[in-house]
């Protein structure tokens, strides 16, 4: 359904992406691995639009939309929890919920019916639907920023490293909520530091490293990968310590 | 008794101020720029109120609408073509180009009306109320309620439109904002007009009661930046209760001290503000700090 074609992506004179491939089919997890400052969060933008590539070409059910402006991304059904929640701190649960849902304001009750859902799903944020989304837990938030993302109701959910700074309990219950949401049929690309969970729950994954794909496969595969455990998995560390 | 009579006044003009504190307000929620031409909005509003009353004939409520319509246009025009080409620029480089259409306002402003100054009709015709013994002009009465029904309007729409909420959105988190779908630009733009029109009304109303001529603005445009640096900037209620202060304050001044020094009230009240609490009466000293102005 998505489809990366060899794109680079500049900051101003920074390099971030040299030539990435990746794609995602209907109904899989995909999960995107690689250290801080590999392009991982640049990729996502470019996928969404917020930033444009210099070269390559995306592709969404075979519709070119590297060259389109995010609003008209998300209506084609792509929707991102960004990197470090991105909520509207100043404004109401609620508020948030319904702003997820901007593309659909001209649909009578639309946006009412996507907040019980979302209430339904997540009842903590149903519990501070009027309070400042700023005042929330860490955690809340990220429910808050996947709810607001679910709200126009994407074929493809972006998280882009949706664990960071949580408790063990709650990243394991973001990671359930992604496998249901899978299950319910949408498709989901995955940005994680935390490669064993995400590879665990992953059908495919990539490795990121200064902005080009090094490897890639399923996740078995990758959990089983000397160079992926050297390198994410922390494994074999404390030897090369001693060295 | 010239107590009663000096608020009149002073809540008249104060009125005024907390329009063109609005305005700034309502664009620098969405983009953090502070608006120099607010004050221009208001004597265009005033002006061209005049120009289709006066020579083209229109009904006085048409021509009100008229010149509110057209300041809105006149708002569009500066962010569409003006704005928008330069908003690469930093913040600051915005402010400035703000300054420069003022003056390009200004200028066009005397070209065409001249230096005199205009008068217009008062919205309703009559003899002044007689309260406490001081004299209110019913066209107080019209300006108080332009401003009020502005404010009112301006919150509910803030709160519960999908627009005005979209609005509160972008200026939370713009990138945010883009993520969802919500059209920044779009926003950016509505600020822009909105603020505009806010402030032609303003000067609509305020026209039949002190007159209007192509060098106002840029007093009425301090003062209101006054107002609104001193309600906090970007809050509402803030700029209300401000300028409604501020107009109060000069007026009482011009009253028991001298008229000569009413124009210096705003400029001390705001040097203090800036000194003492920067982030205004209403304003949160953490978002205060957050933001870049
Ligand atoms: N706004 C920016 N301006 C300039 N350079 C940037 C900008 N954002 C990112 N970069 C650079 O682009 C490269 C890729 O950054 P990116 O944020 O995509 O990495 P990431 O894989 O998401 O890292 P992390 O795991 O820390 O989130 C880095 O070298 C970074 O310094
Ligand atoms: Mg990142």
């Amino acid at each position: 359904m998505l489809t990366v074609r060899s794109i680079h992506t500049y900051y101003d004179s920074i390099h971030a992406l040299k030539g990435v491939s990746i794609h995602v089919a209907e109904g899989e997890i995909v999960t995107l691995i690689g250290a801080n400052g590999a392009g991982k969060t640049t990729l996502v933008h470019t996928i969404c639009g917020l930033l444009k590539p210099s070269r390559g070409s995306i592709h969404f059910y075979d519709r070119p939309i590297h060259v389109l402006p995010p609003e008209k991304i998300v209506s084609l059904g792509i929707a991102l929890v960004p990197e470090g929640r991105q909520i509207f701190s100043t404004l109401s649960v609620e508020v948030n919920l319904e702003m997820g849902a901007f593309l659909y304001r001209n649909e009578n009750d639309y946006a009412k019916e996507m907040k019980e859902r979302m209430f339904q799903r997540f009842p903590v944020l149903r519990k501070r639907r009027h309070q400042l989304a700023g005042t929330l837990s860490g955690g809340e938030q990220q429910m808050l920023a996947i709810a607001r993302a679910l709200m126009s109701k994407p074929r493809l959910l972006i998280l882009d490293e949706p664990s960071m700074g949580l408790a063990p309990l709650i990243v394991a219950e973001i990671f359930k909520i992604i496998q249901e949401l899978r299950e319910q049929g949408t498709t989901v690309l995955l940005i994680e530091q935390n490669a064993r969970s995400a590879l665990a729950i992953a059908d495919r994954g990539y490795v990121l490293e200064t902005g080009k794909v090094v490897l890639e496969g399923t996740g078995e595969a990758l959990l089983e990968h000397s160079e992926v455990q050297r390198a994410y998995l922390g494994r074999e560390t404390s030897r090369n310590w001693e060295v | 008794m010239d107590f009663i009579q000096y608020l009149f006044s002073g809540l008249t003009v104060g009125a005024i101020y907390a329009l063109v504190a609005l305005g700034y307000n309502i664009i620098y929620n969405v983009t953090e720029i502070i608006n120099f031409a607010q004050g221009e909005f208001v004597m265009l509003g005033g002006l061209l109120a005049v120009f289709y009353r006066e020579v083209l004939h229109f009904p006085l409520a048409f021509a009100f609408l008229a010149s509110v319509v057209t300041v809105g246009f006149v708002g569009y025009f500066f962010e569409r073509f003006v704005i928008r080409y330069a908003r690469e620029q930093a913040v600051l480089s915005l402010i400035i180009i703000t300054i420069a259409f003022s003056i390009v306002l200004k200028g066009s402003a005397m070209l065409f009306w001249g230096k005199d100054p205009y008068t217009l009709e008062p919205f309703t015709q009559g003899e002044p109320w007689i309260i406490f013994g001081a004299a209110l002009q019913r066209q107080s009465l019209w300006v108080f309620l332009t401003g009020t029904a502005i404010v009112v309007g301006l919150s509910l729409f803030f709160s519960r439109s999908y627009y005005g909420k979209a609005m509160c959105a972008c200026a939370d988190n713009p990138v945010a904002a883009r993520m969802v779908g919500i059209p920044v630009r779009k926003m950016i733009m509505l600020s822009f007009v909105l603020s505009a029109a806010i402030g032609a009304a303003g000067g609509v109303a305020i026209t039949p009661l002190s007159l209007m001529e192509y060098d106002r603005g840029a007093l009425l445009g301090l003062k209101g930046f006054g107002a609104a640096v001193l309600g906090g900037l970007g809050h509402f209620w803030g700029a209300l209760v401000a300028g409604l202060f501020l107009g109060i304050a000069e007026s009482m001044c011009a009253g028991y001290l001298s008229s000569g020094y009413k124009d210096a009230v705003a400029l001390v009240a705001l040097l203090l503000v800036l000194f003492v609490r920067p982030q205004g009466f209403f304003g949160n000293a953490e978002v205060g700090s957050i933001k870049r102005f």
